[in-house]
């Protein structure tokens, strides 16, 4: 794991809190929409939050893109659950909102889950075979196959 | 009979989101390490090569799947139990799935994450 890579999965956390509040905070404004008025979602659109959140939901899907090509599935989700944690440490010490006990009971499950993985290895999976490296391994490991026989 | 949609449409819309996370996972895998890729060839290698990938549409599609199915879930029942259930049970769901279709080695140390996470996310929200 390179520096890079932990600015890579911080990126996930990020964006996907910021974007996901941002796109709340901006339809609370527009107001609810219904099948019957679907101009209404052009309506939501245009509002700055909801447009700023839209740009941030696509800058995480980008980075959690870019984190599943190099790690396990099973790794990058707990990252992208400490977007929780984030959003509840917001509001506590941002928008000085109460947090319950039990959110707080939450965040350090969270918290726990996420140290757990971050401990272990990110990439267990086979490797797969297109790359130039990894052709050469599957090959040699046929010969010793063949060569067992 | 409510709560039967209810946890109806939460069940779709795990699946959706299972689905959707393991084949875009699987493409981006079969897309390679996008920090090489982009030093070696450079990002219009990786933009196309993704866009090239068909597993990454499925995925795509899935997603989108199960948001619309959320927001159908969301008309049957309360938020407080519609959001945290989805988002728990799919991360309880994705362990699974990481393990018999992206033969992730899921360890013990994994498992009781998962765990953790969905349980502190229920928790959360509740």
């Amino acid at each position: 794991m390179t520096f890079r890579k932990y600015l890579v999965l911080a990126g996930v956390t990020v964006f996907a809190a910021a974007g996901d509040s941002m796109l709340s905070h901006g339809m609370k404004q527009a107001g609810s929409i219904s099948i019957h008025h679907l101009q209404g979602v052009i309506v939501a659109i245009l509002n700055p939050w909801v447009a700023v959140g839209i740009v941030l939901l696509l800058a995480f899907f980008a980075s959690y893109m870019n984190a599943l090509s190099w790690a396990d599935l099973t790794y990058v989700l707990p990252a992208t659950s400490l977007g929780y944690v984030l959003l509840a440490l917001v509001a506590k010490f941002a928008l000085h909102e109460q947090v319950s006990p039990m959110r707080w009971m939450g965040i350090a499950l969270i918290s726990g889950g996420v140290s757990f993985v971050a401990g272990g290895p990110a990439l267990t999976s086979h490797p797969h075979p297109e790359t130039q490296e990894n052709e050469e391994a599957v090959v040699s490991s046929a010969a010793a196959g063949g060569a067992k026989r | 009979m409510r709560s039967v949609y209810t946890w109806g449409g939460i069940l779709v819309v795990v699946f959706f989101s299972v689905v959707g996370d393991v084949v875009l996972a699987r493409a981006m895998k079969q897309v390679g390490d996008v920090h090489d890729l982009w030093q070696r060839y450079g990002l219009w290698t990786v933009i196309g090569r993704t866009l090239g990938n068909s597993n990454f549409f499925i995925g795509v599609a899935a997603m989108a799947l199960a948001f619309f199915s959320l927001l159908f879930a969301l008309s049957w029942g309360d938020v407080s139990l519609v959001a945290p259930a989805a988002a728990s049970l799919t991360f309880i769901g994705n362990a699974v799935a990481a393990k018999l279709f992206l033969h992730e080695k899921v360890d013990r140390r994994r498992w009781i994450a998962a765990a953790l996470v969905a349980g502190g996310v229920a928790l959360l929200a509740g």
